[in-house]
């Protein structure tokens, strides 16, 4: 093969492989993102299907322990008048609280109880869903000011 | 006043960094005089950041809480050791802990490149300075580790809790100077573009680097998923995190790098190619860092949130890879083709692995940045690892074909059934292991079983090379290669292993209650509250036996007092064939606490083979090191 050749091939090789793995990437995209609700993103009488991932507020006094001792439900909510009510067996992350933000994975029963899957620990005891966040503004300097 | 020292320093090195590139242009543009005086201002900036760093340093072990950053990050109670790393445990100090290392490894090059032409070296250290110049300003402007708090808090803030381990020491510092590392080789990349100096000698004098930046790279992410293994408590060892694909994207790049150099180096071949992966990697750092600093993501790895300092480190980011990629799309034409080879061959190999490391690289990079586009839309989704592994896993898997065969074949030329011939030992092995494993463990799913059959073939065939060969006169860089790959290989295992055939329990136990978990039967002891320097924490105690012996463990929940934060502290037990892993979680109230028992066969293989992964990459560069030294002084003989 002569130099020109053996360049011009593998330019082409290397764009097919790029073009594949952005069709692979929007194959795997499609099937498998996991789609953001808060309380007030749902439509009366209407649950999003598959995997999905709903953040809010864990509303106080909303905390119940099952009798296995490891099951655990609450509510979520934000400043919309809906709620979600999750359902999670499993160890809760540190910094989860009433009081205090929440995103949790799992998908929606036909009931609309929340089956969360997996309770996400945002790694910062300041961590607020996006939406609430924006109101409350900067927390860092909040707490240096106290 | 040592704050005031400290920014005094940072504001010198700025301005040397402005007059080296100055000088660096200056001399390129023919400036008589200029070049001489460049390698001497990069290790003046070298030394001036170095002092503002310790600077910085000396003021956390001090906690001086005047300063805002300390009195915002710190805290006088917080045990000696993590007031030290705590320096880097934020935003400002981890910035200023970046350049610090960037304008040090620009004086490593000043002071020890010897093999790269002297205008080549002089356009590096420019295209360094300018990197530097960029990262100065974002300090200097935008994050200001020295500024003053009047008056002084009475006590500081304290740091993140999840923070305060021992591998803050070490993961940040290591994954920075692998960052940083691959700004050198994307320096030299520019370097040798602006002088049209793309060839093997200039992929001589770049290897040593990108193996470096490549060793230090596979160090801090193997360090970084233990870390939060072990620290986080969720029993994961990888959880596709933004900040984690952060620091992989830039492994992937350094890896394809780290052939393709090869390539050029040896045969003469991949020169436009590598040039372009050069970009392409250091794009990565730089992504990486924007992820991580920009606060666009909260976890634990971005500190406070500033929209300011965002855009600040896009606009650095799109000027750096657009700069470059306008500089390589003038001077691409002059780069001459490379040698040519055929398809079947040790090049057409690693121009596969190339390929697919990009690949996986895309797919990672699109899984990532996805999410925040689509946000900035108004749409929120998160990419997790339904799709990571997906996508990821096969492609994976036929990169560590790729890899078992290519070191096997003759560079430019070689006969498909030779090839095949040499492979039969590692395949049959694989074949058996793929049989064995499907018919010993009944419903495994797909990708851990062909994981665990490939992981045999290609530790088989990683030590292929070294077979028939006089093993004290092989070369050290065969060795790193042969133990690289087989790190790979032990790497998969326990991947495959861990996913495949972990046991998990969560119960909520009574005192004196046993439960089982895989081969072990753990018998919930007591809690004791027990205290440390700067937390007090409830402890249980949890009697493991499997057979004959018994062991303790003592997993914790931790309570800080500053910040006020809980923490659970897992109890791991390591042993030849697994770990076992526990975690006291919550009391139910009613005389019962919540546990979660793992049992994870082979899951230490995972961080074991990392560590081997670079210990080959070190040989290597050991032995790249001296064959170049060796041939340098044959040369001066003569």
């Amino acid at each position: 093969m002569k130099r020109k050749d053996q360049r011009a091939a593998l330019l082409i090789l290397a764009l097919v492989a790029m073009v594949g793995a952005v069709l692979l990437a929007m194959s795997g995209l499609k099937d498998r993102a996991a789609y953001f609700y808060a309380p007030g993103d749902l439509k009366a009488g209407q649950v999003p299907q598959g995997a999905v991932r709903i953040g809010g507020m864990v509303e106080k006094g909303s905390l119940q322990r099952a009798a296995d001792g490891v099951t655990i439900a609450f509510t979520v909510r934000d400043e919309s008048p809906n709620r979600i009510r999750v359902r999670y067996k499993g160890i809760v992350p540190d910094l989860f609280k009433e009081g205090s933000g929440v995103v949790a994975e799992g998908s929606f029963g036909p009931d609309g109880l929340f089956a969360a899957s997996e309770i996400l620990a945002k790694h910062d005891e300041n961590y607020m869903p996006p939406r609430l966040d924006a109101k409350k503004g900067e927390h860092k300097s909040e707490s240096l000011a106290k | 006043m040592i704050a005031e020292f400290g920014l005094a320093a940072l504001w010198l090195a700025a301005a040397l960094s402005l007059l080296q590139l100055g000088f660096g242009v200056a001399a390129l543009r023919g400036g008589e005089g200029f070049a001489s005086s460049v390698r001497p201002i990069a290790v003046v900036q070298a030394v001036l950041v170095g002092a503002a760093f310790l600077a910085l340093i000396q003021l956390f072990l001090r906690t001086d809480l005047s300063v805002a950053l300390v009195a915002e990050n710190s805290h006088s109670q917080k045990p000696l050791l993590y007031k030290f790393a705590g320096t880097w445990g934020n935003h400002e100090g981890s910035m200023l802990l970046w350049v610090t290392v960037l304008a040090i490894a620009g004086a490593a090059v000043a002071l020890f490149e010897r093999s790269l032409k002297e205008r080549t070296l002089v356009a590096t250290l420019a295209a360094q300075a300018a990197i530097g110049l960029g990262f100065y300003a974002f300090l200097l402007f935008a994050s200001n580790p020295f500024a003053r708090l009047n008056p002084a808090p009475p006590q500081g803030n304290g740091l993140n809790p999840l923070l305060q381990d021992p591998g803050l020491a070490f993961h940040p510092p290591t994954l920075y100077l692998g960052y940083v590392g691959i700004s050198i080789a994307f320096s030299f990349a520019v370097g040798a573009l602006i002088t049209r100096d793309v060839g093997p000698a200039f992929a001589k004098a770049m290897r040593p680097w990108v193996l470096a930046a490549w060793i230090l790279l596979t160090l801090g992410i193997t360090a970084g998923s233990y870390w939060a293994y072990y620290e986080l408590g969720w029993g994961g060892w990888w959880f596709w995190d933004p900040v984690e694909n952060a620091s992989l994207m830039p492994w992937l790049a350094a890896t394809a790098l780290l052939h393709s150099v090869t390539v050029l180096a040896t045969r003469d071949g991949l020169r436009a190619w590598t040039v372009m992966l050069a970009v392409v990697a250091f794009s990565m750092s730089m992504v990486g860092t924007f992820l991580v600093r920009s606060g666009i993501l909260t976890s634990v790895h971005s500190f406070a949130v500033d929209p300011r300092r965002g855009a600040f480190i896009l606009i650095l980011l799109a000027l750096y890879i657009g700069g470059a990629l306008i500089l390589f799309g003038a001077r691409v034409g002059t780069v001459k083709e490379g040698s040519t080879f055929e398809p079947v061959s040790r090049e057409g190999a690693l121009v596969l692995n190339n390929l697919l490391l990009c690949v996986i690289l895309a797919l990672v990079f699109i899984g990532t940045i996805y999410p925040l586009i689509t946000e900035a839309f108004g749409t929120k989704l998160s990419i997790g690892p339904p799709y990571f592994n997906s996508v990821v896993g096969p492609i994976a898997l036929a990169l560590a074909l790729a890899m078992a065969a290519g070191p096997l074949m003759r560079w430019r030329r070689d006969r498909l059934f030779e090839v095949v011939r040499r492979l039969a030992l590692p395949g049959g092995l694989m074949a058996v292991a793929l049989v064995l494993v499907f018919v010993l463990a009944p419903g495994i799913r797909v990708l851990p079983l062909l994981g665990l059959a490939l992981a045999f073939g290609v530790g088989a065939a990683s030590l292929a090379p070294l077979w028939k060969r006089n093993l004290r006169r092989t070369p050290l860089f065969i060795w790193g290669m042969a133990v690289s790959h087989l790190g790979i290989g032990v790497s998969l295992a326990g991947m495959a292993a861990e996913s495949a055939f972990s046991k998990e329990r969560l119960v909520a136990a009574r005192l004196g209650e046993t439960v089982s978990v895989g081969p072990y039967a753990i018998r919930f002891e007591s809690v004791d509250p027990v205290a440390g320097p700067n937390w007090t924490a409830i402890e249980g105690k949890l009697t493991a036996s499997r057979g004959g012996g018994s062991f303790v463990l003592r997993p914790q929940a931790r309570m800080f007092s500053a910040p006020p934060t809980e923490t659970s502290e897992a109890a791991i037990a390591t042993r030849l064939d697994g770990q076992l892993y526990t975690v006291l979680g919550k009391p139910d109230g009613a005389g019962r606490w919540q546990l979660r028992l793992w049992w994870k066969p082979f899951v230490t293989l995972i961080w074991l083979g990392g560590a081997m992964v670079a210990v080959g990459g070190l040989l290597a560069l050991i032995g790249r090191v001296r064959r170049e030294r060796r041939a340098r002084r044959a040369e001066e003989g003569e």
